[in-house]
């Protein structure tokens, strides 16, 4: 079975301890996190884990598998590339004397879509949200006028098809 | 502020009084129905010691000699009983020395509650003495584990421990408590968890998996069972048995599985695996429809995957979904309770005898018993064999004792040969392979069934692992009977060394203690049998024993376990010799 990119979205209880069991599933595997977000989701009180992996389908089906089976976790599912939306996000903190000097930067503000976040004496930070590749080819028209700071955040995504968790939480309701 | 303290209500509900944390704890495992625990004290649990104590007249504590030695009791309380078993230890080693004991529960799926001390709260992450972090490290060998540092916490997470470990597919669950949480006080009140919204223990059962597993089942023509403990933990024994009988099915069990079914039940064809019977394996490569009922394909089940019954239709019923698909494709798979699932099924299966596939069995067992099991268990050579201490125990236990083994070959001998009429009275480390388990795990399935006959058979190397625990058999008087079958040797790794390693025995020689003697030492009554015109009669002597009981048997020093699967070769590639 090919390798592929995969983006496992978990859902849980926001418990202290949960992540560690989450990424001991990976160690335990031998399986590299690529990015991993945290945040919460659309049903209050449960967070959600999103995690890409490049694995082959067995892997990943046997990992949510072992996922699910954490007391703590209320569903998790995987998808490829194809089946959700989804993005990344980077800043750039560049010497606010480029901005004047290098006019190449202002073309590469525009047509990255990007957005300065703060333009101070010393230095300005760029905002850039979307595909790692689009991320990537800014960071590379950038380099050459000198980067002081780059960070880029694991990919957030939301999957084209439903993602059943509340009717879940109501059958536990109900029982 | 002035606080009251009386005694709780059976229940232990009552919430108009302010109690300690240390004192909840107690209540907690009262409301629980434990009545026996074992572990070891140290500073960071002592105020739970101390409530010991006080309650000593409602909970039996059993101090171990050794914290890995609580968790192996608890283990073997839990396998016997049914219930859960509890294990008890301060902070730092004390919650270390729990790790094996986890990793066991854990891989083979038993219910035990593990209570730890932890450092006061204001101290955590200082490297204080005996601090640490025991969560992180128990995290990937519990099902659940969890850190009160609030005394309040103590009645919610603890009934929540309880549901966790025992429901559903049954686990280790570790409560680390830190020792300001056991201080302070709290209008104590207890509720039994009956649910978590994250955690769905039992699948509901899927009808349409039944019929087709039913509608496989029904149209085969070489069916074989394979089953496991989730036949025992869901107390599936009497579905199981009413199956194989309607459907004439041939069932094999895995190590696990062992006393499930009456090993002289004539659809029994014996165990699957690495030293498992000739049939079963061979056949596992040769039947149409494999029903695989509670276990979980462990690799020393299925040798090569690749080469792992092809030719057949795999139906699963598991109560885990992450089992299904993990190690072998299933063409049905059947979620839920193995009693519920199989009694929904049994209805739709149709009689059957199926006897010219259960004769192949009958051969092939033919030829395994006149090429090893009859050498095994009647053997003419000079020196004893592993084998015939078996038997003779099942002759003169009658097949009622509950048999408890470490790990090696004496552990694969007593489970090819020994025999129940029983279930729950296997009591074994499969997954983990831990040596040291048997002694502590007899003297827990001792206490867990006191009306039973249990026998611990143990070599001389895990022996000495856990050999400590014989204190308790002593303070307590724990009628246990241990039986160590000496080779002098670790004997399985000297067997692998013997047929891959050209006969290269690395650090496998023994030079052993005199054992009677250090039995002796303890005040239990102990024998050494090294001829075979001496081994019935102290068999006979032990089993008629009312109090423990000490018996060393020295057997052949470089004996082999055979029918064996060689490592990483498909299950037809079973080799008599």
């Amino acid at each position: 079975m090919e390798k592929q990119w995969f983006t496992i979205s978990v859902y849980s209880e926001n418990n202290v301890g949960l992540l560690n069991r989450i990424s001991g599933i990976f160690l335990k595997r031998h399986i590299n996190i690529e990015s991993l977000n945290v945040s919460k989701s659309e049903i209050d009180n449960v967070s959600k884990f999103t995690i890409v992996v490049n694995t082959t389908e067995k892997w990943v089906h046997n990992i949510v598998g072992q996922m699910e089976k954490q007391i703590e976790v209320i569903k998790a599912f995987y998808h490829t590339d194809d089946e959700t939306i989804y993005q990344e996000s980077a800043l750039f903190k560049i010497d606010s004397s480029l901005l004047f000097d290098e006019r190449q930067i202002q073309n590469i503000i525009k047509d990255s879509n990007s957005q300065i976040v703060t333009v101070s004496r010393d230095f300005f930070v760029l905002a850039k949200s979307g595909r790692r590749s689009e991320i990537d080819e800014m960071h590379d028209q950038l380099k050459p006028f000198g980067i002081m700071q780059f960070v880029r955040s694991g990919r957030i995504a939301v999957s084209k098809d439903q993602m059943r968790i509340t009717a879940i939480l109501e059958e536990f309701q109900l029982q | 502020m002035e606080t009251v303290k009386e005694k709780q209500t059976e229940t232990g509900t009552k919430s108009t009084i302010k109690i300690s944390g240390a004192e909840a704890i107690i209540h907690c495992l009262l409301a629980e129905g434990v009545d026996l625990l074992y572990g070891y004290p140290g500073g960071a649990i002592m105020p739970v010691y101390d409530e010991l104590y006080k309650f000593q007249d409602r909970l039996t504590h059993i101090l171990t000699r050794h914290e890995q030695g609580a968790t192996h009791a608890a283990q073997g309380y839990a396998r016997v009983s049914g219930k859960v078993g509890v294990a008890m230890a301060t902070s730092g080693p004390g919650a270390t020395n729990l790790v094996t004991g986890l990793a066991d529960a854990q891989i083979d799926s038993t219910p035990m509650v593990c209570i730890t001390g932890q450092v006061p709260r204001h101290l955590l992450g200082s490297d204080a003495f005996q601090e640490t972090d025991i969560i992180g490290i128990s995290t990937p060998v519990t099902k659940w584990n969890y850190q009160i540092t609030e005394a309040h916490e103590i009645p919610e997470i603890l009934a929540k421990a309880f549901y966790i470990a025992r429901s559903g597919r049954p686990g280790p669950v570790l409560i680390d408590i830190t020792k300001n949480a056991q201080f302070d006080e709290f209008e104590f009140s207890y509720t039994k968890c009956k649910g978590v919204r994250s955690y769905v223990p039992v699948p509901k059962p899927n009808m349409g998996a039944i019929e087709a597993a039913a509608t496989l089942i029904n149209g085969a023509k070489k069916p074989l069972i394979v089953f496991g403990q989730g036949v025992i933990i869901g107390e599936a024994e009497e579905q199981l048995k009413a199956l194989i009988e309607k459907s004439g099915t041939p069932a094999a069990w895995t190590i696990l599985g062992l006393s499930a079914l009456d090993t002289n039940h004539p659809l029994n064809v014996g165990m699957v695996g690495m030293h498992g019977n000739y049939a079963p394996n061979l056949l596992t490569n040769e039947c149409d429809v494999l029903i695989a009922i509670g276990m979980r394909f462990d690799d020393r089940v299925t040798g090569d995957l690749e080469r792992y019954a092809k030719q057949a239709k795999i139906i699963h019923f598991d109560i885990d979904p992450a089992e299904i698909n993990k190690n072998v494709p299933t063409d049905v798979a059947v979620l839920g309770d193995a009693k519920a699932t199989l009694e929904l099924m049994l209805p739709l299966i149709k009689e059957n005898k199926h006897e010219d596939w259960h004769n192949e069995f009958k051969e092939k067992y033919k030829l395994e018993f006149d090429t090893v099991i009859k050498n095994d268990i009647h053997p003419t050579k000079e020196g004893l064999t592993m084998g015939e201490v078996i038997e003779e125990i099942n002759v003169a236990s009658g097949r009622k004792a509950v048999i408890v083994t470490d790990v090696g070959q004496h552990q694969m001998f007593a489970c090819r040969y020994a025999k129940f009429n029983q279930s729950k009275s296997n009591i074994t480390s499969g997954g983990l392979g831990t040596m040291g388990f048997a002694l502590p795990a007899a003297i827990g399935a001792k206490m867990g069934a006191m009306d039973r006959e249990v026998v611990a058979i143990i070599g001389d190397g895990g022996y000495q692992m856990t050999i400590q625990e014989l204190g308790i058999i002593f303070q307590h008087k724990v009628p246990v009977k241990i039986v160590v079958l000496n080779n002098n040797h670790l004997g399985m790794v000297r067997q692998w060394q013997e047929l891959f390693f050209e006969k290269r025995y690395a650090s496998t020689v023994m030079t052993n203690p005199d054992f009677v003697k250090i039995a002796e030492g303890y005040h239990i009554t102990s024998k050494r049998v090294s001829e075979r015109k001496d081994l019935k009669n102290t068999v006979q002597e032990m089993l008629a024993s009312k109090d423990a009981f000490f018996l060393e048997v020295v057997v052949e020093q470089e004996d082999n376990v055979f029918p064996m699967i060689p490592s990483g070769a498909a299950v037809s590639d079973v080799r008599l010799k």
